[in-house]
């Protein structure tokens, strides 16, 4: 092989992690270990309902006989699930934003996420060229630990809170949904979550409400030997809307640290909601030590009819990342969207993709995954599309690339296809590229350095799904590509 | 002092020597056409001389401005003003011509010491280059070359260079593909950027692009080197004559 791919795989085997610091802020956590009582101490940490306690107790007596999942495309050792502890939390709980510690604020400043509110002072020049505003909902390991224009949401009837605070303040709402679209017993990784869940955010568009400005959550894990369950519920009332957006970060630690969350989405008639995730866990070092293991549930429920979801998401982190978002296409004429683009590079495995299940009329779906491995990575692309007998004249499109960076690392696609109504339209393509010599050398004869064309290369290629991505995010995620592909020593 | 001297370069593919002993120098403010059979040489020497790593330089030497250019990477002698109009420009697909062309402008600027162009003057530059080589607006905010037509693309090279305005422009076949009216345009593109301190080595297998730009010298490669070099008239001889007697005299 030539000089310059040589370069690229050197490119690409370096870690520019810059979120891997560790939050120095006293915390409390309970000791590693799960019982009965790791999941009656969490409960009773969070004041819940008898009936919430219960839930829970049924998902944990459900996980206690499955199988741990094997049919995933990547490897690991056993995890040892009594040696994580799954509570973590700053010792001073914060009743409100301005009692945040300090050293918090100071954390999310340095992470760019805005903990601030921003004043907006009627007829302020200049006001209108400001960045759109933000709501951040940020957990940090077990708990959240502020929620943003909480009150200015509330004025039009818009929930934005933390799960345990809604399962105080809106239990009605969380009895209703909470488990519908994800069985509590759904799978191995969902049952754990459903036993011990900590935080995550809860979202509640009334009807006909178009939800003003994006919605967020951040999650960081900071504490060792910590596991974060978070739970995400997003409902979207009759012809309600709302983007929403997560990001993810987590300190440099030489163990596996596991994250196994589970998000519901409900979209009653004519709702829209679109979900968006940059997921930067701390991938392990380069030589495969460390890093986050991410197992995930993600599922929304299209109940109403011309309801839509979409999910997009731009996977960089992870050692590991096992995730399908997934769409439930019940109602008639109902719109379920994936767009992806994931990142396996060291020694990073992931095995994602998704599910669109459609059981309505006139149902329609887009896949659109761009799966990008270098170095070691190890990446498959897994998707079901199911036409059921009810959901007439059904379709789907998919198309997933892959593009191969180096020699050592590999690409897979499964696509699973079950149509049982006759009218299903489906198709699917599928290619796999490699960044060629003449595509380098083209941009260098231009003056383009070779890490600065490898990451204008691989956001062409990604291009279909970043314009996907609301505009803020967008540009992160296009920053976030380079840093992850580029030597980050300039 | 010589723009670019080329002094008894060698150079092979995969372990086959292709260039075999080539002497060339070549002035500001000149045009120098290379013309050569298919299969002569050509693409090699405008690829070694941008940098491609695919080619291992043998032997000889390479002076551009008085410095060594084998010893620069291929983006340090872009940035020095080496442009290549390729003979098959390749496609990115998903990155914007504009795009593509502003990181390459920008990389130039700021290896040049100066800051980068902001989106006003940039927009103004490409449009009034745009204009000057014919080239429809709506390429521009195409993905670079994905589905251009052959002579598509070799105008977008064309405007490249017009954007990019190199010291030493080496244009391998951007004749070929082309229709009567595209020639005639890229050749106007070229005269127009002709000046006291630019050069051009103009490949080309056809004489009737040196219908269209005039050549200062005219060199015949046969064979991995240079046969014959005269003015412009040797060029009329080949159209009459063909490569035959040049071949036969390399064998
Ligand atoms: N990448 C390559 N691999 C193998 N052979 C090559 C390669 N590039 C050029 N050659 C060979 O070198 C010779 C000269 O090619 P080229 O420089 O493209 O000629 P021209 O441009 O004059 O038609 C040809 O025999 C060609 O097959
Ligand atoms: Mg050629």
């Amino acid at each position: 092989m030539s000089a310059s791919s040589k370069t690229i795989e050197e490119i690409t085997g370096k870690r520019g992690y810059e979120y891997g610091f560790i939050t120095d802020i006293e915390q409390e956590s309970l000791p590693p270990g799960l019982s009965e009582e790791t999941v009656r101490f969490i409960s009773a940490k969070k004041d819940e309902p008898e009936w919430m306690l219960e839930w829970r107790l049924e998902a944990l007596r459900g996980w206690l006989e499955m199988p741990h999942p094997n049919w995933a495309h990547v490897h690991y050792k056993p995890i040892d699930f009594q040696a994580i502890s799954y509570y973590a939390a700053p010792k001073n709980q914060p009743k409100s934003l301005d009692e945040v510690d300090p050293k918090l604020l100071e954390m999310y400043e340095k992470l760019g996420i805005p903990m601030h509110e921003r004043e907006m002072l009627a007829g302020v020049e200049g006001a209108g060229e400001q960045r759109p505003e933000v709501a951040v909902d940020a957990v940090f390991d077990s708990v959240s630990v502020g929620t943003t224009y909480k009150a200015k949401l509330a004025e039009q009837g818009i929930i934005f809170c933390s799960m345990s605070e809604a399962v105080q303040d809106h239990p009605e709402l969380v009895r209703k949904y909470l488990g519908t679209v994800v069985p509590r017993k759904d799978n191995f990784f969902a049952a754990l979550n459903s036993a011990v869940f900590s935080d995550g955010s809860f979202v509640y568009i009334p009807k006909g409400v178009r939800c003003p400005m994006e919605l967020s959550t951040y999650f960081r894990m900071n504490a060792g030997h910590t596991g974060q369950f978070e739970r995400t519920l997003i409902i979207a009332e009759e012809g309600a809307s709302v983007s929403y957006l997560e990001g993810c970060t987590a300190p440099m630690r030489d163990e596996n640290q596991l994250h196994a969350a589970v998000v519901e989405l409900v979209a009653l008639d004519d709702a829209d909601i679109k979900y968006s995730t940059v997921q930067n866990w701390y991938p392990g070092d380069e030589n495969g030590v460390g890093g986050i293991f991410n197992f995930v549930t993600k599922r929304g429920l299209c109940a109403g009819k011309r309801s839509r979801i979409a999910w997009t998401q731009v996977e960089t982190g992870s050692a590991i990342t096992w995730k399908y978002p997934s769409c439930v296409l019940k109602g008639d004429d109902s719109v379920g969207e994936f767009y992806s683009v994931a990142v396996t590079r060291g020694y990073q495995q992931a095995d994602t993709g998704t599910k669109m299940i459609h059981m309505g009329k006139n149902t329609r779906s887009t896949i659109i995954a761009k799966g990008i491995s270098a170095g070691h990575g190890e990446q498959s692309y897994r998707g079901l599309v199911r036409v059921l007998p009810t959901a007439k004249d059904a379709r789907n499109y998919s198309q997933c690339d892959s593009m191969l960076i180096g020699d050592k690392c590999a690409a897979h696609t499964f696509p699973y296809i079950d149509a049982q109504h006759p009218g299903a339209q489906i198709e699917h393509e599928a290619t796999t590229s490699r960044i060629s010599e003449d595509q380098l050398f083209y941009c260098k004869q231009r003056g383009i350095g070779e890490e600065e064309a490898v990451s204008l290369i691989v956001n062409g290629f990604c291009r279909d799904v970043f314009k996907k991505l609301p505009m803020e995010f967008a540009v992160e995620a296009q920053k976030l590509l380079e840093v992850t592909l580029e030597d980050s020593v300039g | 002092m010589a723009l670019l001297e080329i002094r008894d370069l060698h150079a092979a593919v995969e372990g086959e020597e292709i260039l075999r002993g080539i002497n060339l120098t070549v002035d500001r403010g000149e045009v120098h056409a290379v013309m050569g059979p298919n299969g002569s040489g050509k693409s090699t020497l405008s690829k070694v001389l941008a940098g491609h790593d695919g080619y291992e330089v043998t032997n000889g030497q390479v002076l551009y401005d008085g410095k060594d250019l084998l010893d620069l990477e291929a983006e340090d002698r872009a940035r020095l003003g080496v442009f290549l109009g390729f003979q098959y420009p390749v496609e990115i697909p998903g990155v914007a011509n504009t795009y593509f062309l502003k990181a390459a402008l920008n990389a130039m600027r700021k290896h040049r010491g100066e800051p980068e162009l902001d989106a006003v003057a940039f927009l103004k530059l490409i449009r009034e280059r745009a204009k000057m080589v014919n080239m429809d607006e709506n390429l521009l905010k195409r993905a670079v070359n994905e589905g251009f037509s052959g002579g598509e693309k070799k105008r977008n090279e064309i405007f490249q260079m017009a954007v990019l305005e190199p010291q030493l422009a080496i244009l391998d076949e951007t004749d070929s593909g082309l229709d009567i009216d595209a020639l005639r345009i890229v050749s106007q593109g070229v005269n127009a950027m002709r000046s006291a301190d630019r050069a051009f080595l103009l490949i080309t297998h056809y004489q009737r692009l040196l219908d269209h730009i005039e050549p200062d010298h005219v060199h015949v490669l046969v064979n991995g080197r240079i046969q014959q070099s005269g003015g412009k008239e040797l060029a009329e001889e080949l159209e009459r004559s063909g490569y035959a007697l040049f071949e036969e005299n390399a064998a």
